[in-house]
Protein backbone atom coordinates (compact mmCIF):
# COMPACT_ATOMS: atom_id res chain seq x y z
CA UNK A 1 0.00 0.00 0.00
CA UNK A 2 2.69 2.25 0.50
CA UNK A 3 4.60 1.65 -2.52
CA UNK A 4 4.53 5.43 -3.72
CA UNK A 5 6.30 7.17 -0.63
CA UNK A 6 8.85 8.38 -2.77
CA UNK A 7 11.75 8.29 -0.26
CA UNK A 8 14.37 10.34 -0.64
CA UNK A 9 12.45 12.87 -3.35
CA UNK A 10 10.87 15.41 -0.93
CA UNK A 11 13.80 15.01 1.78
CA UNK A 12 17.27 15.90 2.43
CA UNK A 13 19.69 12.51 2.11
CA UNK A 14 19.50 12.40 6.08
CA UNK A 15 16.09 12.14 6.33
CA UNK A 16 15.90 9.41 3.32
CA UNK A 17 18.26 7.70 5.57
CA UNK A 18 16.34 7.67 8.68
CA UNK A 19 13.76 6.47 6.58
CA UNK A 20 15.30 3.77 5.56
CA UNK A 21 16.73 2.23 8.92
CA UNK A 22 13.14 2.45 10.38
CA UNK A 23 12.24 0.77 7.24
CA UNK A 24 15.01 -2.01 8.17
CA UNK A 25 14.24 -1.99 11.87
CA UNK A 26 10.33 -2.62 11.53
CA UNK A 27 10.51 -5.36 8.82
CA UNK A 28 13.43 -7.06 10.11
CA UNK A 29 11.90 -7.01 13.84
CA UNK A 30 8.51 -8.11 12.09
CA UNK A 31 10.36 -11.42 10.81
CA UNK A 32 12.37 -11.86 14.16
CA UNK A 33 9.14 -14.44 15.28
CA UNK A 34 9.99 -16.45 11.74
CA UNK A 35 13.70 -16.20 12.32
CA UNK A 36 12.71 -17.61 15.97
CA UNK A 37 10.63 -20.02 14.67
CA UNK A 38 13.09 -21.61 12.25
CA UNK A 39 16.04 -21.61 14.83
CA UNK A 40 13.54 -23.77 17.20
CA UNK A 41 12.35 -26.23 14.42
CA UNK A 42 16.18 -26.49 13.59
CA UNK A 43 17.38 -27.30 16.98
CA UNK A 44 14.24 -29.42 17.33
CA UNK A 45 12.99 -27.52 20.61
CA UNK A 46 9.60 -26.75 19.41
CA UNK A 47 8.48 -28.52 22.37
CA UNK A 48 6.46 -31.52 23.29
CA UNK A 49 3.83 -31.05 20.25
CA UNK A 50 5.87 -29.27 17.42
CA UNK A 51 2.46 -28.91 15.07
CA UNK A 52 0.68 -27.04 18.13
CA UNK A 53 3.81 -24.62 18.61
CA UNK A 54 4.02 -23.75 15.00
CA UNK A 55 0.42 -22.87 14.90
CA UNK A 56 0.29 -20.71 17.61
CA UNK A 57 3.73 -18.58 16.98
CA UNK A 58 2.75 -18.41 13.05
CA UNK A 59 -1.09 -17.37 14.19
CA UNK A 60 -0.35 -14.83 16.58
CA UNK A 61 2.33 -13.30 14.47
CA UNK A 62 -0.36 -13.28 11.13
CA UNK A 63 -2.14 -11.39 13.94
CA UNK A 64 0.25 -9.14 15.37
CA UNK A 65 1.94 -7.94 12.05
CA UNK A 66 -1.39 -7.62 10.41
CA UNK A 67 -2.93 -5.14 12.93
CA UNK A 68 0.26 -3.05 13.10
CA UNK A 69 0.29 -2.95 9.21
CA UNK A 70 -2.91 -1.37 9.87
CA UNK A 71 -1.91 0.91 12.76
CA UNK A 72 0.30 2.65 9.75
CA UNK A 73 -2.52 4.61 9.07
CA UNK A 74 -3.98 5.64 12.44
CA UNK A 75 -0.72 6.82 13.70
CA UNK A 76 0.17 9.14 10.84
CA UNK A 77 -3.65 10.50 11.63
CA UNK A 78 -2.64 11.19 15.34
CA UNK A 79 0.69 11.73 15.56
CA UNK A 80 2.04 13.04 12.32
CA UNK A 81 4.81 10.14 11.71
CA UNK A 82 4.89 9.90 8.39
CA UNK A 83 7.66 7.92 8.62
CA UNK A 84 5.45 5.00 9.78
CA UNK A 85 3.46 4.73 6.05
CA UNK A 86 7.05 3.21 4.53
CA UNK A 87 6.56 0.39 6.68
CA UNK A 88 2.42 -0.40 5.59
CA UNK A 89 3.41 -2.81 2.76
CA UNK A 90 5.88 -4.48 4.24
CA UNK A 91 4.12 -5.24 7.50
CA UNK A 92 1.06 -6.36 5.03
CA UNK A 93 3.58 -8.99 3.31
CA UNK A 94 4.79 -10.31 6.26
CA UNK A 95 1.55 -10.89 7.69
CA UNK A 96 0.36 -12.64 4.62
CA UNK A 97 3.38 -15.03 4.66
CA UNK A 98 3.02 -16.20 8.50
CA UNK A 99 -1.06 -16.66 7.69
CA UNK A 100 0.18 -18.80 5.04
CA UNK A 101 2.71 -20.69 6.89
CA UNK A 102 0.18 -21.35 9.67
CA UNK A 103 -2.84 -22.51 6.85
CA UNK A 104 0.45 -24.98 5.83
CA UNK A 105 0.94 -26.52 8.91
CA UNK A 106 -2.64 -26.94 9.22
CA UNK A 107 -3.09 -28.98 6.44
CA UNK A 108 0.46 -30.12 6.03
CA UNK A 109 1.80 -30.74 9.35
CA UNK A 110 -1.89 -31.02 11.08
CA UNK A 111 -4.01 -33.34 8.72
CA UNK A 112 -0.95 -34.28 6.25
CA UNK A 113 -3.05 -33.12 3.27
CA UNK A 114 -6.15 -35.03 4.16
CA UNK A 115 -8.33 -32.34 2.06
CA UNK A 116 -11.66 -34.40 2.54
CA UNK A 117 -11.05 -35.04 6.55
CA UNK A 118 -10.01 -30.89 6.29
CA UNK A 119 -13.31 -30.22 4.46
CA UNK A 120 -15.89 -32.45 6.85
CA UNK A 121 -13.70 -32.53 10.12
CA UNK A 122 -12.54 -28.67 9.74
CA UNK A 123 -13.96 -26.59 7.63
CA UNK A 124 -17.82 -27.90 7.95
CA UNK A 125 -17.82 -28.24 11.19
CA UNK A 126 -15.66 -25.41 12.98
CA UNK A 127 -17.01 -21.69 12.41
CA UNK A 128 -13.56 -20.49 13.02
CA UNK A 129 -11.88 -22.34 10.44
CA UNK A 130 -14.56 -20.60 8.28
CA UNK A 131 -13.41 -17.37 9.70
CA UNK A 132 -9.93 -17.81 9.26
CA UNK A 133 -9.80 -19.35 6.22
CA UNK A 134 -11.79 -16.79 4.61
CA UNK A 135 -9.70 -14.20 6.15
CA UNK A 136 -6.80 -15.61 4.69
CA UNK A 137 -9.08 -15.71 0.92
CA UNK A 138 -8.82 -11.96 1.09
CA UNK A 139 -5.18 -11.54 1.92
CA UNK A 140 -4.26 -13.31 -0.92
CA UNK A 141 -5.26 -10.81 -4.04
CA UNK A 142 -4.28 -7.46 -1.37
CA UNK A 143 -1.16 -9.22 -1.21
CA UNK A 144 -0.70 -10.15 -5.16
CA UNK A 145 -1.56 -6.55 -5.96
CA UNK A 146 0.72 -4.61 -4.05
CA UNK A 147 3.07 -4.37 -6.23
CA UNK A 148 3.62 -0.79 -8.29
CA UNK A 149 2.29 -2.14 -11.41
CA UNK A 150 -0.78 -3.15 -9.96
CA UNK A 151 -1.22 0.18 -8.23
CA UNK A 152 -1.11 1.74 -11.39
CA UNK A 153 -3.51 -0.82 -13.18
CA UNK A 154 -6.25 -0.48 -10.62
CA UNK A 155 -6.51 3.07 -10.31
CA UNK A 156 -9.10 3.87 -7.65
CA UNK A 157 -10.30 0.74 -7.30
CA UNK A 158 -7.08 -0.14 -6.15
CA UNK A 159 -7.66 1.43 -2.59
CA UNK A 160 -11.15 0.24 -2.69
CA UNK A 161 -9.98 -3.48 -2.85
CA UNK A 162 -7.47 -2.40 -0.16
CA UNK A 163 -10.18 -1.50 2.42
CA UNK A 164 -10.98 -4.96 2.75
CA UNK A 165 -8.04 -5.27 4.98
CA UNK A 166 -10.59 -4.52 7.67
CA UNK A 167 -12.86 -7.15 6.99
CA UNK A 168 -9.68 -9.61 6.71
CA UNK A 169 -8.68 -8.15 10.55
CA UNK A 170 -12.46 -8.31 11.96
CA UNK A 171 -12.48 -12.86 10.63
CA UNK A 172 -8.93 -13.22 11.82
CA UNK A 173 -10.06 -11.69 15.47
CA UNK A 174 -13.20 -14.06 15.39
CA UNK A 175 -10.93 -16.82 13.87
CA UNK A 176 -8.86 -15.91 17.10
CA UNK A 177 -12.10 -15.89 19.60
CA UNK A 178 -14.04 -18.26 17.90
CA UNK A 179 -11.56 -21.22 18.89
CA UNK A 180 -10.71 -19.98 23.10
CA UNK A 181 -11.84 -21.47 25.49
CA UNK A 182 -14.19 -18.95 27.83
CA UNK A 183 -11.25 -19.34 29.99
CA UNK A 184 -8.88 -18.25 26.92
CA UNK A 185 -10.81 -15.30 25.62
CA UNK A 186 -8.61 -12.23 27.43
CA UNK A 187 -6.28 -11.99 24.75
CA UNK A 188 -8.56 -12.40 21.77
CA UNK A 189 -11.02 -9.40 23.06
CA UNK A 190 -7.86 -7.38 24.04
CA UNK A 191 -7.05 -7.66 20.06
CA UNK A 192 -10.41 -7.54 19.31
CA UNK A 193 -10.27 -4.04 21.18
CA UNK A 194 -7.11 -3.03 19.40
CA UNK A 195 -9.19 -3.93 16.43
CA UNK A 196 -11.89 -1.52 17.71
CA UNK A 197 -9.45 1.10 18.31
CA UNK A 198 -7.77 1.18 15.00
CA UNK A 199 -11.22 1.49 13.01
CA UNK A 200 -12.80 3.89 14.96
CA UNK A 201 -9.77 6.36 13.94
CA UNK A 202 -10.60 5.59 10.50
CA UNK A 203 -13.59 6.86 10.37
CA UNK A 204 -14.04 10.26 8.54
CA UNK A 205 -15.61 12.60 11.85
CA UNK A 206 -13.22 10.89 14.57
CA UNK A 207 -10.61 11.16 11.61
CA UNK A 208 -11.11 14.86 11.10
CA UNK A 209 -11.49 15.70 14.18
CA UNK A 210 -8.00 13.75 15.43
CA UNK A 211 -5.95 16.03 12.75
CA UNK A 212 -7.34 19.15 13.56
CA UNK A 213 -6.20 18.18 17.18
CA UNK A 214 -3.21 17.55 16.37
CA UNK A 215 -2.60 20.52 13.79
CA UNK A 216 -3.50 22.67 16.48
CA UNK A 217 -1.11 21.06 18.98
CA UNK A 218 1.69 20.92 16.67
CA UNK A 219 1.24 23.82 14.33
CA UNK A 220 4.51 25.68 15.68
CA UNK A 221 6.60 22.63 15.32
CA UNK A 222 6.69 22.87 10.99
CA UNK A 223 7.01 21.14 8.95
CA UNK A 224 5.93 18.08 10.77
CA UNK A 225 2.64 19.26 11.04
CA UNK A 226 1.16 18.63 7.87
CA UNK A 227 3.04 15.25 7.48
CA UNK A 228 -0.07 13.19 6.69
CA UNK A 229 -1.34 15.61 3.92
CA UNK A 230 2.17 15.12 2.35
CA UNK A 231 2.10 11.41 2.79
CA UNK A 232 -1.15 11.12 0.93
CA UNK A 233 -0.45 9.15 -2.03
CA UNK A 234 -0.14 11.37 -5.52
CA UNK A 235 -3.44 11.62 -7.31
CA UNK B 1 -8.81 -56.53 26.65
CA UNK B 2 -7.01 -57.91 23.22
CA UNK B 3 -3.76 -59.96 23.99
CA UNK B 4 -0.12 -58.79 23.24
CA UNK B 5 0.96 -61.68 21.53
CA UNK B 6 5.02 -62.43 21.68
CA UNK B 7 5.81 -60.75 18.70
CA UNK B 8 4.46 -57.66 19.73
CA UNK B 9 7.21 -58.25 22.91
CA UNK B 10 9.10 -55.13 23.91
CA UNK B 11 12.03 -54.04 22.80
CA UNK B 12 15.67 -55.23 24.35
CA UNK B 13 16.34 -51.53 25.38
CA UNK B 14 13.11 -51.63 27.39
CA UNK B 15 12.99 -54.76 28.55
CA UNK B 16 16.14 -54.99 29.89
CA UNK B 17 15.30 -52.10 32.54
CA UNK B 18 12.30 -53.51 33.14
CA UNK B 19 11.00 -53.13 36.16
CA UNK B 20 7.68 -53.70 37.81
CA UNK B 21 5.94 -52.45 40.77
CA UNK B 22 4.30 -54.77 43.01
CA UNK B 23 2.69 -54.99 46.69
CA UNK B 24 5.10 -54.09 49.35
CA UNK B 25 4.18 -57.67 50.57
CA UNK B 26 6.49 -58.88 53.11
CA UNK B 27 8.82 -55.29 52.84
CA UNK B 28 9.09 -51.88 55.00
CA UNK B 29 5.63 -50.29 55.53
CA UNK B 30 5.34 -47.41 53.12
CA UNK B 31 7.30 -48.73 50.42
CA UNK B 32 7.08 -49.95 47.07
CA UNK B 33 9.12 -52.95 46.43
CA UNK B 34 10.89 -53.51 43.28
CA UNK B 35 10.75 -56.37 40.94
CA UNK B 36 12.91 -56.92 38.19
CA UNK B 37 12.31 -59.40 36.25
CA UNK B 38 14.83 -62.22 35.17
CA UNK B 39 15.64 -62.95 31.80
CA UNK B 40 13.83 -66.09 31.86
CA UNK B 41 10.28 -64.55 32.52
CA UNK B 42 10.57 -62.22 29.01
CA UNK B 43 9.93 -64.77 26.59
CA UNK B 44 6.27 -65.47 28.13
CA UNK B 45 3.24 -63.74 26.60
CA UNK B 46 2.88 -60.16 28.12
CA UNK B 47 -0.75 -60.17 30.11
CA UNK B 48 -2.69 -57.39 29.11
CA UNK B 49 -2.18 -54.02 30.12
CA UNK B 50 -5.31 -54.03 32.20
CA UNK B 51 -5.05 -57.32 33.71
CA UNK B 52 -4.11 -57.52 37.30
CA UNK B 53 -1.11 -59.40 36.72
CA UNK B 54 0.33 -61.79 39.64
CA UNK B 55 2.97 -60.07 41.37
CA UNK B 56 6.37 -61.13 39.84
CA UNK B 57 8.49 -63.31 42.96
CA UNK B 58 11.72 -62.69 40.91
CA UNK B 59 14.25 -61.48 43.48
CA UNK B 60 15.72 -58.08 43.33
CA UNK B 61 18.38 -58.60 40.91
CA UNK B 62 19.05 -55.44 39.98
CA UNK B 63 21.70 -53.11 41.15
CA UNK B 64 19.52 -50.36 41.20
CA UNK B 65 17.14 -50.12 44.45
CA UNK B 66 14.23 -48.12 44.10
CA UNK B 67 14.35 -44.72 46.43
CA UNK B 68 11.39 -44.55 49.14
CA UNK B 69 8.68 -44.83 46.26
CA UNK B 70 10.59 -44.04 42.89
CA UNK B 71 12.41 -45.70 40.75
CA UNK B 72 15.80 -44.70 38.89
CA UNK B 73 14.06 -44.46 35.79
CA UNK B 74 11.18 -44.51 33.59
CA UNK B 75 9.72 -48.26 32.75
CA UNK B 76 6.92 -49.94 31.44
CA UNK B 77 6.52 -53.32 30.86
CA UNK B 78 5.32 -52.98 27.35
CA UNK B 79 6.18 -50.34 24.29
CA UNK B 80 2.79 -49.90 23.41
CA UNK B 81 -1.26 -50.12 24.34
CA UNK B 82 -3.21 -53.36 23.12
CA UNK B 83 -3.66 -51.47 19.49
CA UNK B 84 -0.43 -51.85 18.87
CA UNK B 85 0.18 -48.02 19.22
CA UNK B 86 3.61 -46.63 20.95
CA UNK B 87 3.81 -45.21 24.16
CA UNK B 88 3.96 -41.49 24.24
CA UNK B 89 7.45 -40.59 25.79
CA UNK B 90 7.71 -39.67 29.58
CA UNK B 91 9.20 -36.49 28.77
CA UNK B 92 6.26 -35.66 26.85
CA UNK B 93 3.71 -36.77 29.18
CA UNK B 94 5.05 -34.55 31.77
CA UNK B 95 5.36 -31.51 30.07
CA UNK B 96 2.27 -31.00 28.23
CA UNK B 97 -0.60 -30.85 30.78
CA UNK B 98 -3.55 -29.42 31.16
CA UNK B 99 -3.92 -28.66 34.93
CA UNK B 100 -5.16 -24.82 35.21
CA UNK B 101 -4.18 -24.85 38.68
CA UNK B 102 -0.74 -23.91 37.32
CA UNK B 103 -1.36 -22.28 34.10
CA UNK B 104 -3.30 -22.45 31.16
CA UNK B 105 -0.55 -22.74 29.36
CA UNK B 106 0.28 -27.03 28.38
CA UNK B 107 3.86 -26.42 28.50
CA UNK B 108 4.47 -24.42 31.79
CA UNK B 109 2.48 -26.49 33.48
CA UNK B 110 5.60 -28.54 34.93
CA UNK B 111 7.73 -25.65 35.86
CA UNK B 112 4.95 -23.93 37.78
CA UNK B 113 4.14 -27.08 39.55
CA UNK B 114 7.77 -27.52 41.59
CA UNK B 115 6.11 -25.07 43.90
CA UNK B 116 3.41 -27.49 44.95
CA UNK B 117 4.62 -29.98 47.88
CA UNK B 118 2.16 -32.74 47.82
CA UNK B 119 3.19 -34.75 51.03
CA UNK B 120 2.53 -35.22 53.56
CA UNK B 121 -1.03 -36.10 51.64
CA UNK B 122 -4.52 -37.43 53.08
CA UNK B 123 -7.49 -38.50 50.99
CA UNK B 124 -11.00 -38.25 52.38
CA UNK B 125 -13.34 -41.15 51.66
CA UNK B 126 -16.62 -40.10 52.89
CA UNK B 127 -20.40 -39.49 52.15
CA UNK B 128 -22.88 -42.23 51.87
CA UNK B 129 -20.54 -44.88 53.06
CA UNK B 130 -20.81 -46.89 55.96
CA UNK B 131 -17.52 -47.06 56.63
CA UNK B 132 -15.97 -43.53 55.98
CA UNK B 133 -11.76 -43.52 55.31
CA UNK B 134 -9.22 -41.53 55.63
CA UNK B 135 -5.70 -42.76 54.05
CA UNK B 136 -2.58 -41.64 53.58
CA UNK B 137 -1.06 -42.68 50.55
CA UNK B 138 0.96 -44.97 52.34
CA UNK B 139 -2.07 -46.62 53.24
CA UNK B 140 -3.19 -46.58 49.76
CA UNK B 141 0.44 -48.28 48.89
CA UNK B 142 0.35 -50.74 51.34
CA UNK B 143 -3.48 -51.21 51.25
CA UNK B 144 -4.14 -51.54 47.32
CA UNK B 145 -1.76 -53.68 44.98
CA UNK B 146 -0.27 -51.19 42.56
CA UNK B 147 -0.30 -52.39 38.48
CA UNK B 148 0.16 -51.21 35.67
CA UNK B 149 -2.27 -49.92 32.78
CA UNK B 150 -1.25 -48.50 29.30
CA UNK B 151 -4.07 -46.51 28.35
CA UNK B 152 -5.14 -44.23 25.84
CA UNK B 153 -6.21 -40.37 27.05
CA UNK B 154 -7.95 -38.50 24.90
CA UNK B 155 -7.97 -35.09 25.66
CA UNK B 156 -11.49 -32.64 24.70
CA UNK B 157 -9.05 -30.54 22.50
CA UNK B 158 -8.67 -33.28 20.20
CA UNK B 159 -5.01 -34.75 21.25
CA UNK B 160 -4.31 -37.91 22.70
CA UNK B 161 -1.36 -39.93 24.11
CA UNK B 162 -0.62 -43.71 25.28
CA UNK B 163 0.17 -43.31 28.94
CA UNK B 164 1.48 -46.79 31.25
CA UNK B 165 -0.24 -45.45 34.54
CA UNK B 166 0.94 -47.57 37.75
CA UNK B 167 -2.70 -47.31 39.94
CA UNK B 168 -5.58 -49.73 41.82
CA UNK B 169 -8.72 -49.79 40.31
CA UNK B 170 -10.98 -47.70 42.38
CA UNK B 171 -13.87 -50.05 42.82
CA UNK B 172 -11.74 -51.81 45.39
CA UNK B 173 -11.69 -48.77 47.03
CA UNK B 174 -15.32 -47.75 46.84
CA UNK B 175 -16.13 -51.29 48.00
CA UNK B 176 -14.12 -50.41 51.66
CA UNK B 177 -15.93 -47.82 52.22
CA UNK B 178 -19.12 -49.83 51.70
CA UNK B 179 -21.52 -47.65 49.55
CA UNK B 180 -25.12 -46.99 51.14
CA UNK B 181 -27.70 -48.22 49.31
CA UNK B 182 -28.60 -44.85 47.78
CA UNK B 183 -25.47 -43.76 47.12
CA UNK B 184 -25.35 -43.04 43.18
CA UNK B 185 -22.72 -40.75 42.43
CA UNK B 186 -18.95 -39.98 43.64
CA UNK B 187 -17.39 -36.81 43.64
CA UNK B 188 -14.02 -36.18 43.62
CA UNK B 189 -12.34 -32.74 44.41
CA UNK B 190 -8.97 -30.94 44.16
CA UNK B 191 -6.48 -29.69 46.47
CA UNK B 192 -7.49 -26.49 47.09
CA UNK B 193 -4.04 -24.92 47.68
CA UNK B 194 -3.37 -21.18 46.40
CA UNK B 195 -0.53 -20.57 47.90
CA UNK B 196 1.30 -23.26 46.08
CA UNK B 197 -0.52 -23.50 42.55
CA UNK B 198 -0.93 -20.04 41.33
CA UNK B 199 -3.41 -20.78 39.21
CA UNK B 200 -6.00 -21.01 41.86
CA UNK B 201 -5.55 -17.41 42.75
CA UNK B 202 -7.11 -16.30 39.38
CA UNK B 203 -11.10 -16.78 38.42
CA UNK B 204 -10.37 -18.71 35.64
CA UNK B 205 -12.25 -21.38 36.71
CA UNK B 206 -14.36 -22.20 39.81
CA UNK B 207 -11.91 -23.88 42.44
CA UNK B 208 -11.53 -26.38 43.93
CA UNK B 209 -11.53 -28.31 40.81
CA UNK B 210 -14.50 -31.07 41.29
CA UNK B 211 -15.65 -34.26 39.14
CA UNK B 212 -17.94 -36.76 39.34
CA UNK B 213 -19.09 -40.13 37.59
CA UNK B 214 -22.11 -41.88 38.35
CA UNK B 215 -21.51 -45.01 40.85
CA UNK B 216 -21.17 -47.92 38.04
CA UNK B 217 -19.24 -45.81 36.47
CA UNK B 218 -16.77 -45.55 38.97
CA UNK B 219 -17.03 -49.13 39.66
CA UNK B 220 -15.81 -50.43 36.04
CA UNK B 221 -12.51 -51.95 36.51
CA UNK B 222 -11.37 -50.15 33.83
CA UNK B 223 -11.79 -46.55 36.12
CA UNK B 224 -8.44 -46.42 38.18
CA UNK B 225 -6.79 -44.19 40.64
CA UNK B 226 -3.31 -43.63 39.60
CA UNK B 227 -0.50 -42.95 41.86
CA UNK B 228 2.20 -43.26 39.41
CA UNK B 229 3.73 -43.69 35.70
CA UNK B 230 6.26 -45.42 33.84
CA UNK B 231 6.97 -47.22 37.02
CA UNK B 232 7.72 -43.82 39.09
CA UNK B 233 5.53 -41.75 41.53
CA UNK B 234 3.08 -39.46 39.52
CA UNK B 235 4.99 -36.13 38.83
CA UNK B 236 3.42 -32.67 40.02
CA UNK B 237 2.01 -31.55 36.72
CA UNK B 238 0.30 -34.81 36.66
CA UNK B 239 -1.76 -34.95 39.89
CA UNK B 240 0.62 -35.90 42.01
CA UNK B 241 0.22 -38.05 44.54
CA UNK B 242 -3.39 -39.80 43.58
CA UNK B 243 -5.14 -38.81 40.45
CA UNK B 244 -8.05 -40.79 38.69
CA UNK B 245 -7.51 -42.19 35.28
CA UNK B 246 -11.28 -43.07 33.12
CA UNK B 247 -9.73 -43.63 30.02
CA UNK B 248 -12.91 -43.96 27.60
CA UNK B 249 -13.83 -40.30 28.85
CA UNK B 250 -12.20 -36.98 27.80
CA UNK B 251 -9.18 -36.49 30.02
CA UNK B 252 -10.56 -33.45 32.14
CA UNK B 253 -12.87 -35.94 33.90
CA UNK B 254 -9.61 -37.46 35.28
CA UNK B 255 -9.36 -35.09 38.12
CA UNK B 256 -5.60 -34.45 39.55
CA UNK B 257 -4.65 -34.14 43.08
CA UNK B 258 -7.72 -35.94 44.36
CA UNK B 259 -8.31 -34.76 48.51
CA UNK B 260 -12.11 -35.99 48.81
CA UNK B 261 -13.53 -38.47 47.50
CA UNK B 262 -17.51 -38.35 48.58
CA UNK B 263 -20.37 -40.39 47.58
CA UNK B 264 -23.59 -38.71 46.72
CA UNK B 265 -27.26 -39.41 45.94
CA UNK B 266 -27.43 -36.50 43.57
CA UNK B 267 -25.43 -35.57 40.43
CA UNK B 268 -22.23 -33.68 41.83
CA UNK B 269 -21.15 -30.44 39.82
CA UNK B 270 -18.65 -30.92 37.22
CA UNK B 271 -16.23 -27.52 37.18
CA UNK B 272 -16.20 -27.53 33.40
CA UNK B 273 -19.97 -29.08 32.96
CA UNK B 274 -20.96 -26.29 35.46
CA UNK B 275 -18.58 -23.30 33.62
CA UNK B 276 -20.08 -24.30 29.60
CA UNK B 277 -22.45 -26.76 30.19
CA UNK B 278 -23.61 -26.95 26.35
CA UNK B 279 -19.50 -27.30 25.60
CA UNK B 280 -18.86 -30.29 28.47
CA UNK B 281 -21.03 -32.72 29.40
CA UNK B 282 -21.09 -34.59 32.60
CA UNK B 283 -20.23 -38.27 30.91
CA UNK B 284 -17.82 -36.59 28.69
CA UNK B 285 -17.85 -39.88 27.18
CA UNK B 286 -15.05 -39.89 23.99
CA UNK B 287 -17.33 -40.09 21.25
CA UNK B 288 -16.11 -39.22 17.64
CA UNK B 289 -20.16 -38.78 16.42
CA UNK B 290 -20.57 -36.09 18.87
CA UNK B 291 -18.74 -33.29 18.07
CA UNK B 292 -17.91 -29.75 20.53
CA UNK B 293 -19.72 -27.05 19.73
CA UNK B 294 -16.71 -25.52 18.41
CA UNK B 295 -14.85 -27.95 17.22
CA UNK B 296 -15.26 -31.74 15.56
CA UNK B 297 -14.19 -34.93 18.08
CA UNK B 298 -13.93 -37.27 14.78
CA UNK B 299 -10.49 -37.23 14.76
CA UNK B 300 -7.44 -36.39 16.62
CA UNK B 301 -3.53 -35.82 16.86
CA UNK B 302 -1.43 -38.31 18.68
CA UNK B 303 1.15 -36.57 20.36
CA UNK B 304 4.54 -37.33 18.30
CA UNK B 305 3.09 -37.67 15.15
CA UNK B 306 1.71 -35.59 12.32
CA UNK B 307 -1.84 -35.95 10.43
CA UNK B 308 -4.35 -37.35 12.04
CA UNK B 309 -5.98 -40.76 13.46
CA UNK B 310 -9.63 -41.21 13.75
CA UNK B 311 -11.19 -41.14 16.92
CA UNK B 312 -12.72 -44.40 18.46
CA UNK B 313 -15.88 -44.77 20.01
CA UNK B 314 -15.31 -44.70 23.89
CA UNK B 315 -11.73 -44.19 22.99
CA UNK B 316 -11.34 -47.84 21.85
CA UNK B 317 -12.35 -49.22 25.22
CA UNK B 318 -16.61 -49.59 23.47
CA UNK B 319 -16.22 -53.53 24.47
CA UNK B 320 -15.49 -52.68 27.83
CA UNK B 321 -18.04 -49.98 28.67
CA UNK B 322 -20.33 -49.55 26.13
CA UNK B 323 -23.37 -51.37 28.60
CA UNK B 324 -22.94 -48.62 30.67
CA UNK B 325 -24.86 -46.36 28.46
CA UNK B 326 -27.22 -48.74 26.76
CA UNK B 327 -30.44 -47.12 26.00
CA UNK B 328 -29.10 -43.61 26.49
CA UNK B 329 -29.08 -41.24 23.61
CA UNK B 330 -25.41 -39.70 23.80
CA UNK B 331 -25.74 -36.71 21.67
CA UNK B 332 -28.44 -35.54 24.15
CA UNK B 333 -25.82 -37.22 27.19
CA UNK B 334 -23.14 -35.91 26.13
Amino acid sequence: MSGRTQRGRQSPMIYSWREHWFWWAVTLGALTPLAWLGWRFWQGTLGVDPVNTINNETGRAALIVLFLSLACTPLTIIFGWRRVLTVRKSLGLIAFAYAALHLANFVGLDYAFDFDLILHDAVLTMPYILAGGLALLILTPLAITSTRGWIKRLGRNWKRLHQLVYAAGVLVVLHFLWQAKAAEREEPLIYAAVLALLLLVRVPPVRRWLMTQRTRLTHRKPPLGHAFEQAKPAK
Amino acid sequence: MVKITPSEITPEHVFLNRRRFMAAAGAVAGSVALAACSPATLNRSEAPATNAEPALTTALGSERLPEALGFAEPTASAAQDELGDPLNKFHEITNYNNFYEFSTNKEVVASEATAFNPYPWQIEVTGLVNNPMTLSIEDIYNRYPQEERIYRLRCVEAWSMVIPWVGFPIAALLKDVAPKPEAQYVKFVTVYRPDEMRGQRSSILEWPYQEGLRLDEAMHPLAILATGMYGKPLTNQQGAPIRLVVPWKYGFKSIKSVVTIELTDTIPGATWNTAAPNEYGFYANVNPRVDHPRWSQASERRIGETGRRDTLMFNGYEDEVAYLYEGMDLSRSF
